[in-house]
């Protein structure tokens, strides 16, 4: 059993629109405790826990919480529900079968940062969650677990539910943040950050909703028996969205420290028709491309190497032999060409030039030359855009560089011999 | 609901643009945003138009030109792509004499690209309007657009 349920827990056992369901598997009593113990333990149970922010980045979680309790005057409290990275569901499966768990890590956030307004931002694609998480806040408010004086105490903490319109730059979170001021999502220069001067001008903290979702379960075991759980190196559970050339594809949450490999082939019941894997990019389009020589790798968020490449909010593409490495950059370049918010000089223009070039090999038409300049805009755009947008996409092509060089190879020669054919 | 309804609904605040452009856009089934619209919501929220025209053109899901009843929306990315192995884009787009980015005479279908919707573990995925679908294989995209024209006529 290489799965470790925690935060799934409760998936298929309790219907998510019914409050009553959640209560009775010990819902709300995480908060419960938390107010018993105070801000400064529970704060101090999730440094101890070591979690990191799980939507991509693996920032320390205490890190931020702890500024933004420093923080004085009226606080938001933002979970980030705009999961737009391709390869990547787990947000709405939390979503969706255990809305209550989110509720509660919102709420122990607040609670422990004396903030008293939240929102989820969610993705306008995800109806279903969008509709599910309304019902939830009402249910909620009607408990007493949400507005005035929560558990006749005299904390008070609200949730609204805000919509995205369709653009993946808005899951950045100063982007997610102009976007719920109502402007276009583009993100700003940070410091200040969010935590100091976010939503409104006003301190803002904002995670992912499977951070969130992480809260009530520390609070529950404690930090210290919550780092236990995973490896030396990254604690607790990650959810990992599993897809593309592969039996079971799915929802799988494990803890951290366990294979690339044992992902696939024990919880995704391996390749179909027998094929082999040709690479598996990891977190999702702004992720990074490994080989099958690679995937005994243990999934964690510091242990990679390899040009910063994480695992990211969680998400395994499989790739199998059919498949050519530049048909898949293309389509990672062309989706972040789309996605660019334009703010930035090396995003916004880099990327239709990442795309010609790619076009390229992908056309057989590629020379050393081409090769060069893909390398060095690459290289150019991970290192001066502004945001994690351009920060993060030129992973592929970065990636497959150093792991597959024959791929390349290979297509500039044939590009020659076909030039030569056809000239 | 018309779009006065549709102002009455969110607090006067600028910040709730987004929110009433999507219900705009939900709410009338050529789905976008007329001019007179944008001048009645700048108005309303009291900003500049040149701001509601910002907005209208950053997000993907709002248009400012008229689009068909049921918006067909493929997803193109990877995941989808490693489980399409019939061409979903190309079905529809042969079913419905239509190409990408296009909207049928009638203007019963539009046909766009999405970006990843979230369903990778069910691919390949569309969307059409505010449905999803899922595990798509050509007679079942096909019978989900027939169903669609049945039920309008």
């Amino acid at each position: 059993m290489i799965e470790c349920k925690e935060l799934t827990k409760r998936f298929g056992i309790i219907d998510p629109l019914s409050i009553n369901d959640y209560l009775e598997q010990d819902g709300y009593k995480m908060i419960q405790k938390a107010i018993k113990i105070g801000p400064e333990k529970i704060l101090n149970e999730i440094t101890l826990s070591r979690i990191t922010g799980r939507g991509g980045a693996g920032f320390p979680v205490s890190i931020k919480m702890k500024s933004f309790a420093n923080e004085t005057g009226v606080k938001y409290v933002i979970c980030n529900a705009d999961e737009g990275e391709p390869g990547n569901f787990k947000d709405r499966y939390l979503m969706e079968n255990d809305p209550h768990q989110i509720i509660e890590g919102m709420l122990i956030s607040a609670f422990s940062t004396n903030a008293s307004k939240g929102f989820i931002y969610i993705r306008s694609e995800y109806q279903n969650a969008i509709k599910i998480m309304k019902h939830t806040i009402e249910e909620a408010r009607k408990n007493k677990f949400l507005g005035e004086n929560i558990l006749k105490t005299n904390f008070s903490f609200d949730i609204e539910v805000r919509r995205g319109a369709g653009a993946y730059v808005c899951g950045e979170e100063f982007a997610l943040i102009e976007s719920i001021e109502g402007k276009p999502g583009r993100t700003r220069v940070k410091p200040p950050f969010p935590s100091q001067k976010g939503v409104f001008g006003l301190p803002t903290l904002i995670n992912n909703v499977e951070t969130f979702s992480n809260l009530p379960f520390i609070i529950r075991i404690g930090g210290r028996e919550y780092n236990n759980i995973g490896s030396d190196f990254a604690s607790g559970t990650k959810l990992i969205s599993l897809s593309g050339n592969v039996k079971n594809k799915g929802l799988y949450e494990v803890s951290y420290g366990e294979t690339i490999k044992d992902v696939i082939y024990i919880l995704g019941g391996g390749i179909p028709n027998d094929r082999q894997i040709k690479m598996v990019q990891l977190g999702g389009a702004c992720g990074v491309v490994i080989p099958q020589s690679l995937l005994d790798i243990e999934i964690d968020n510091e242990r990679f190497h390899i040009f910063d490449s994480k695992i990211g909010a969680g998400a395994l593409i499989v790739i199998d032999d059919r498949h050519d490495i530049f048909d898949i950059i293309l389509r990672n370049m062309e989706f972040f060409e789309h996605e660019s918010c334009g703010k930035c000089t090396p995003c916004r223009e880099g990327h239709g030039q990442m795309v010609n070039l790619v076009k390229k090999f992908v056309n057989y038409d590629a020379t050393h030359k081409d090769y060069l300049s893909l390398k060095s805009l690459a290289n150019v755009i991970h290192e001066t855009s502004l945001c994690g947008l351009g920060q993060t996409s030129p992973s592929s092509i970065i990636s497959t560089m150093e792991f597959f060089p024959e791929d390349y190879e290979k297509r500039i020669e044939e590009s020659g011999k076909r030039g030569q054919t056809n000239g | 609901m018309s779009l006065e309804k549709i102002l009455t609904k969110y607090p006067q605040k600028k910040e709730y643009l987004i929110e009433i452009l999507l219900d705009v856009d939900e709410d009338k089934s050529n789905h976008f945003i007329s001019e007179e619209e944008v001048i009645t919501i700048a108005k309303h929220l009291n900003i500049k138009e040149s701001h509601v025209c910002s907005v209208l053109s950053f997000y993907t899901l709002l248009s400012s030109k008229q689009r068909g009843k049921h918006i067909i929306q493929v997803c193109k990315d990877v995941p989808c792509y490693l489980n399409d192995d019939f061409n979903v884009v190309e079905t529809i787009s042969k079913h419905l004499g239509i190409e990408m980015n296009d909207t049928t005479d009638d203007k019963m279908f539009s046909l766009e690209f999405t970006a990843c919707i979230g369903c990778c573990e069910n691919a390949p995925a569309m969307r059409i309007n505010n449905e999803t679908y899922t595990n798509l294989t050509k007679d079942k995209v096909i019978k989900i657009i027939d169903d669609l024209v049945g039920g309008n006529s």
